[in-house]
C-alpha cells in the first residue's frame, strides 16, 4: 500500500481534469491527477474534426491537437500523474480530510486529500435506453464506438449506414462515414428539431446529401447475424409512433448518436445531491457538490457541447479547491438558489451567492427566436435559443447583490 | 425561379441565420442575415465553398495503425474527393509528430498530421 498526501485529488485527466490540474498547480497547491486509462486525453483522442480550443486556446483546432496542447501546458507546470489508476472508492472524513482509494498495477494508493475534484465524464445511451426493439444482431454501435473504429484503427464499421440521433458526436461520424465512401442511408431523430450544433447540421449532412428525420423513430431492428434493416416511423406530439407510417431502410450497419450521460457513480455512492435534469451533482458557483470539498467538473457536471467549457469548468473546480482549503470551506453568507423558468432545462450552477461574478449554463426545452433571456433583472437579448446550443453567461455579482434576491429566477422571454 | 434560388444557415455564430441567395444573371442578392459576417459567408459559399478535410493515413511501425490528418487551410469544396482518394492511398512510417507535413501542396494545402504516432517497439 502506498500513502499520499494532497491538497486536491483529481479523478479522470481528459480535458476538465487536465484543465484543472493546470490552474491547481498554478494556484499553488499539491496535485495529484489520477487516469483509469494508460493514456492521457480523455474522449477528444479519438476526434480528428475541428472544433476544439477556440475559446480556450484562441484557435479551431482538432479534438487530438487541442488535447496534445493541453498536455504540453500540463507537463510545462508539472503536476503529479497516476496512471492505469482505478478509484475504487471515496471516503468523506472530515472538512479536510477525504481520502481516495486507487488500484493500480503497482499497488493500492490510499491519497489523503483536503479537495476532490471530480472529472470523469460521460458515457454514450446505449439502444436498451432508447426503447428499440427488434433483432440484436452484429453490427450495431454507438457512435463513439464507431470513432474509436475509424480514426484511432482505421477500421470502417460497415458500408450501408442508418445514425438513430442527431447528436454531434453522430453527425460528425456521419460525415466521416461519407468521406471514407460510406453510404449514410439517414439519420433518424425522435425530436422535431436537431441534436447537434448547426455548424454539424451544415457540414456534416447538408454537404454530402445526408437526409435527417425529424420527428421519426426507429420502430424495429431487423437482421439475423448482420444487420439488415431498420423500421422507421413518424412520432406523434407524444413520441409514440404512428404505425400507418412506418417504412423500411435496408441497412447493415446501426450507430446509435443519442447523447451522453454523466459517470457520476462514485458520487452516488457516498450520497451526493444529482439533479435529474442534467443527470450530473447539484453545485454551487465554485462546482462544489452537496458534500463539503468535493468538486466537479466538465461532462460529469453537465453535458457540455464544446470542450473548452469543460476545461473552464475544470478552472472554477480548482480556484473552489483553493479557496475551501484557505479558508476550510467556501465562505459566504448565504447560497441563493437558481429557479427554473420558462422554457428552461436546466442551469449550472445550481446555487450562487451573489458575492462574486459567476459564469451560468443552461439549456432551453425547445427551439424559439427573438427571446429575452431573463436572469433576475438583468435581460439579455437573443436572437434564437436552441437546445442543442448550451447557453454560457457571465453573471456580475452585483446583479444579485444589489437587489436582495432569495431566488434567482431564470427564465426565457418571448420579446 | 427556384434554381437560383438557393437556402443556406448561416454557421457563424450560434444564432444561424437562414440566408437566402438569389442569382440573377451575373449578381447576387442576399437576404435574411442579421449581420455582415453572415452576408460575407453566404458570397464565400456560393462563389466558392471551401471546407477543412480530416480523415486518418496508414501508418508504417506505428503504435497506431493509423494517424489522423487534415488540411492545414480549408480546400475548395470539389477538391475532397481528391484528398480522399490520396489518404487513401498513401502510407507513413513512424514516428511522427503533431503538424509534420504528410502530403506537400495538394489543392493549395498541406496535408499536416493531428496526432503522435510513436514508433512501434
Ligand atoms: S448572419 Fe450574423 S448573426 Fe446571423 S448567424 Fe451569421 S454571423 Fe450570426
Amino acid at each position: 500500500m502506498i500513502k499520499r498526501r494532497a491538497d486536491v485529488a483529481i479523478i479522470g485527466a481528459g480535458p476538465a481534469g487536465i484543465a484543472a490540474a493546470i490552474k491547481a498547480k498554478l494556484l499553488g497547491l499539491e496535485t495529484v491527477l489520477i487516469e483509469n486509462r494508460d493514456i492521457l486525453g480523455g474522449i477528444p483522442l479519438q476526434c480528428i474534426h475541428p472544433g476544439f480550443g477556440i475559446h480556450y486556446f484562441k484557435e479551431d483546432l482538432t479534438g487530438c491537437e487541442f488535447i496534445q496542447r493541453l498536455i504540453d501546458r500540463m507537463y510545462s507546470v508539472g503536476v503529479d500523474l497516476i496512471l492505469n489508476a482505478y478509484v475504487h472508492s471515496i471516503e468523506f472524513n472530515s472538512y479536510i480530510e477525504k481520502r481516495v482509494n486507487v488500484i493500480t498495477p503497482n499497488g493500492v494508493y490510499k491519497i489523503d486529500t483536503k479537495t476532490i475534484i471530480y472529472a470523469t465524464g460521460a458515457r454514450e445511451r446505449h439502444l436498451f435506453e432508447l426503447n428499440i426493439f427488434g433483432d440484436r444482431p452484429d453490427g450495431v454501435y454507438t457512435a463513439g464506438e464507431a470513432q474509436t473504429l475509424m480514426d484511432l484503427y482505421g477500421i470502417l464499421p460497415g458500408e450501408n449506414i442508418v445514425i438513430i440521433g442527431s447528436g454531434d458526436v453522430g453527425l460528425i461520424m456521419a460525415r466521416r462515414f461519407a468521406l471514407e465512401g460510406a453510404n449514410v442511408k439517414a439519420v433518424i431523430e425522435i425530436m422535431p428539431y436537431p441534436g447537434g450544433l448547426i455548424r454539424n447540421i451544415v457540414q456534416c449532412l447538408r454537404d454530402f446529401n445526408i437526409p435527417l428525420y425529424l420527428s421519426h423513430t426507429v420502430t424495429d431492428i431487423i437482421g439475423s447475424k448482420r444487420v439488415e434493416s431498420v423500421k422507421v416511423a413518424k412520432v406523434d406530439e407524444n413520441l409514440r409512433p404512428i404505425k400507418s407510417t412506418e417504412f423500411e431502410i435496408p441497412c447493415d450497419t446501426i450507430v446509435i448518436a443519442a447523447g451522453l450521460i454523466p459517470n457520476i457513480e462514485l458520487l452516488e455512492k457516498i450520497g451526493v445531491a444529482m439533479d435529474p435534469k442534467t443527470r450530473g451533482p447539484i453545485v454551487n458557483e465554485f462546482l462544489e457538490t452537496s458534500i463539503p470539498g468535493i468538486f466537479v467538473a466538465g461532462n460529469a457536471l453537465v453535458i457540455n457541447d464544446l470542450v473548452d467549457y469543460a476545461a473552464e469548468q475544470g478552472e472554477i473546480a480548482a480556484e473552489g479547491a483553493k479557496i475551501y482549503i484557505e479558508n476550510s470551506g467556501i465562505p459566504t453568507k448565504s447560497w441563493i438558489k437558481m429557479t427554473l423558468g420558462r422554457n428552461i432545462r436546466f442551469v449550472v450552477p445550481h446555487y450562487i451567492s451573489g458575492e462574486r461574478d459567476v459564469i451560468l449554463y443552461a439549456r432551453v426545452q425547445k427551439p424559439e427566436n427573438n427571446v429575452y433571456l431573463s436572469i433576475a433583472n438583468l435581460k439579455i437579448k437573443m436572437y434564437s435559443v436552441r437546445p442543442a446550443e448550451m447557453v454560457r453567461i457571465k453573471i456580475p455579482a452585483k446583479t444579485i447583490t444589489e437587489n436582495h434576491y432569495v431566488t434567482v429566477p431564470v427564465e426565457v422571454i418571448p420579446t | 425561379m427556384s434554381n437560383n434560388e438557393i437556402e443556406l444557415i448561416c454557421i457563424i455564430c450560434p444564432i444561424g441565420c437562414s440566408i437566402k441567395v438569389y442569382k440573377v444573371l451575373d449578381n447576387i442578392k442576399i437576404e435574411g442575415a442579421l449581420c455582415p459576417r453572415g452576408v460575407n459567408y453566404a458570397r464565400q459559399e456560393i462563389l466558392d465553398p471551401k471546407r477543412i478535410v480530416m480523415s486518418v493515413v496508414k501508418v508504417k511501425n506505428g503504435d497506431l495503425p493509423v494517424v489522423s490528418v487534415k488540411t492545414d487551410v480549408p480546400i475548395p469544396k470539389k477538391c475532397i474527393n481528391e484528398i480522399m482518394r490520396l489518404t487513401a492511398l498513401i502510407e507513413v512510417e513512424a514516428p511522427i509528430k503533431i503538424g509534420q507535413v504528410i502530403v506537400k501542396d495538394v489543392c493549395g494545402a498541406n496535408l499536416i498530421a493531428t496526432r503522435e504516432v510513436k514508433k512501434n517497439s
